[in-house]
């Protein structure tokens, strides 16, 4: 197949997956647009936006409004679920056509699952789980650094001679860019041959959770995370009282989770989620490498912890060193007496940062 | 696919891809910025426990085989008699100078390569193996395999739910961010697993006896003879430009130190946070 065969999509752009399930689009797409754009002028390059999926050309001026100059559209019944084969299958095909330079995915269950088949198939380098992304300055190469060894290390990768240059990012970390709607731009519908077999995976049924209605921690403005120092499930309440105080959430660090106390989803670190709330507070949490790479970009962060040598308040914008089943009921005495006012009402979808 | 046919074969036939890892917790970079890895501890990744677990449960139940296979220097023999210890059948070592420095695309070739061989003998059926190593986190290296060998791409895998050698079908439920989805797959299908998928049992003392005499087959170059151009660093696409250590964040004001009371702790901090309402954008 000839390479740029649409004078729309120019060839070494920089694209952007825009990841959406049932025509919502997961934030990781807009965080992704932000850098995507700064890449873009430093390279002089355009920034490409791929979406597919089923019915999701109606999602174009929303990608638009993030910033994208172009968009890419497979829209097909066989793509209506994400599935690994098809999807990769329509990338790989893409990326083939069209010989983009970089190609960022959020590093999601649907974005880590997807990069991989997609590296494979192009032989090309791919690098998980970036937490910072930027143009090297002489050789234009793109450094993509992220932790490994569990938070203890920092790593630069390049991928000097193979395109495209292929990411998938931590959401959350990256700052979501401001929206600017009425933007547009040319949209290229492309349709993909999938073969014989379509997919040999077929979904049959899904469970959503519980709680999936419900604000997740990734969204609370006050996310109040707790640690081992809690001692014990009976003493929940407490921290729970406090975060509805603040108009808050709460989540906890690994121990906590792996004692039962909390529910998987809301864990805050290397292995659970990633936030970046405005106000973070940490009772009772060490400050492990582990969970500190899961909340570190937090605005505000106020530590609550009976070691003076821990190292959570290394990082806390502001420490208290005491037990948190005294000081945590104190501030939500304090925070009655005075009636404070929530900080904010728990939000329930996307954020915007725009400082 | 070998001489045999599944409709001949009774028997379920499973790749356990084992990683060794160092204890994460304990890594250091050295002054000239280069990782100290002598005389760090050494374990098998704990995901791949999960997934060897699996293996040989399903085993159990179906009848088969599982196979351990992992890619590393010579010492990585003592991480496949661990998988051994629980219950694997055999074990094989991919092991060459050759292979050093590969990154996920190179070792998901390699390793591709290593089970198609040992396709040739009994088809493949399954492999599992765990949703990411401890070292890494890439989580790229079984879907790597999983593309390569045209198997049933299955990720974080949860539960395995039925395993039907019949109509060569397995059902599973993932592990995703809103909630599991339950999805079946044709045979032969990669599975990366979850922790919570199973509990490793503990290894039966005959069984560890046994492991501690068991020398797992070696796959070098000079069988596997792989395309030198896709292989090692050389093969790698992606480069390591640097690595350091993660910078502290300059923060840490001490607003309440042990001696205050609880109550004067607290107030200062809802001071901090009524300041922060008032110049809250988002309040």
């Amino acid at each position: 197949m000839p390479k740029t065969a649409n004078k729309d999509i120019p060839a070494q752009a920089v694209w952007v997956f825009i990841e959406q399930e049932q025509g919502v689009i997961h934030s990781v797409s807009w965080e992704l647009l932000g850098v995507a754009a700064t890449l873009a002028v430093e390279l002089g390059a355009s920034v490409v936006a791929v979406i597919i999926g089923h019915d999701v050309s109606r999602l174009t001026p929303e990608i638009f409004s993030y910033g994208a100059e172009a968009v890419l559209v497979v829209d097909d019944p066989i793509l209506e679920h994400y599935r690994a084969h098809p999807y990769s299958t329509a990338l790989s095909t893409l990326i083939r056509k069209y010989d983009p330079s970089i190609f960022l995915l959020g590093a999601t269950t649907i974005g880590r699952d997807l990069a991989s088949p997609v590296a494979t198939e192009i032989g090309t380098g791919l690098t998980a789980d970036c937490t910072q992304l930027e143009i090297e300055p002489k050789s234009g190469l793109l450094r993509q650094t992220r932790p490994a060894f569990g938070g203890n290390i920092m790593a630069t990768i390049i991928c000097p001679d193979h395109r495209p240059q292929m990411a998938t990012v931590r959401p959350r970390v990256l700052a979501i860019p401001a929206v600017r709607p009425g933007l547009t731009g040319p949209i290229v519908h492309e349709t993909i041959e999938f073969g014989a077999e379509q997919s040999p995976t077929k979904i049959l049924d899904f469970i959503a959770d519980a709680n999936a209605d419900q604000a997740h921690i990734e969204q609370a403005e006050v996310l109040v995370c707790v640690g081992r120092g809690l001692g014990s499930a009976d003493n929940l309440p407490l921290l729970q009282e406090l975060a509805s105080l603040l108009g808050g959430q709460i989540g906890g660090s690994r121990p906590v989770i792996e004692k039962g106390w909390l529910p998987a989803s809301c864990q805050v670190g290397q292995t659970g989620k990633t936030v970046r709330p405005t106000v973070y507070i940490a009772a009772g949490i060490s400050g492990a490498i582990q969970h500190v790479v899961g909340m570190k970009e937090s605005d505000t962060i106020i530590a609550i912890n009976s070691d003076p040598e821990a190292p959570i308040f290394a990082i806390a914008d502001y420490g208290v060193v005491g037990d948190l089943l005294e000081i945590v009921p104190a501030m939500v005495e304090e925070l009655k007496q005075r009636q404070i006012r929530p900080l904010s009402a728990p939000v329930i979808g996307g954020r915007q940062h725009d400082h | 696919m070998g001489i045999l046919s599944h409709n001949e074969v009774e028997i379920i036939n499973i790749i356990v891809c084992i990683k060794q890892v160092p204890d994460t917790t304990q890594v250091r970079i050295s002054q000239e910025g280069t990782l100290i890895r002598e005389g760090i501890p050494t374990v098998v990744n704990p995901h791949d426990l999960h997934a060897a677990e699996a293996a040989i449960s399903l085993k159990e139940v179906y009848g088969g085989q599982v196979t351990a296979l992992t890619m590393g220097p010579m010492g990585a023999r003592d991480a496949l008699r661990e998988v051994i210890a629980l219950g694997a059948d055999d074990a094989i070592l991919i092991s060459d100078r050759a292979y050093a420095g590969s990154d996920t695309l190179a070792t998901s070739y390699i390793l591709a390569a290593a089970i198609a061989r040992l396709g040739n003998n009994l088809p493949v059926d399954l492999v599992i193996c765990g949703k990411q190593s401890i070292d890494g986190d890439t989580a790229q290296v079984g879907p790597g395999i999983a593309h390569r060998l045209g198997l049933s791409q299955l990720t974080y895998v949860q539960k395995i739910r039925e395993l039907d050698p019949e109509r060569r079908t397995i059902v599973v439920e993932r592990r995703l961010e809103k909630g599991v989805e339950v999805v079946e797959g044709r045979l032969p299908a990669l599975l990366t697993v979850e922790k919570n998928i199973n509990e490793v049992r503990y290894a039966p003392l005959p069984n560890l006896i046994h492991a501690t005499k068991f020398k797992p087959t070696v796959f070098n170059q000079d069988n596997l003879d792989l395309d030198q151009t896709r292989i090692g660093l050389k093969g790698s696409p992606t480069k390591v430009r640097k690595i350091f250590a993660p910078p502290p964040a300059a923060r840490g004001e001490i607003i309440a130190g042990p001696e205050l009371a609880p109550s004067e702790a607290a107030r200062a901090l809802v001071d901090r946070l009524t300041a922060l309402n008032l110049e809250s954008s988002h309040a």
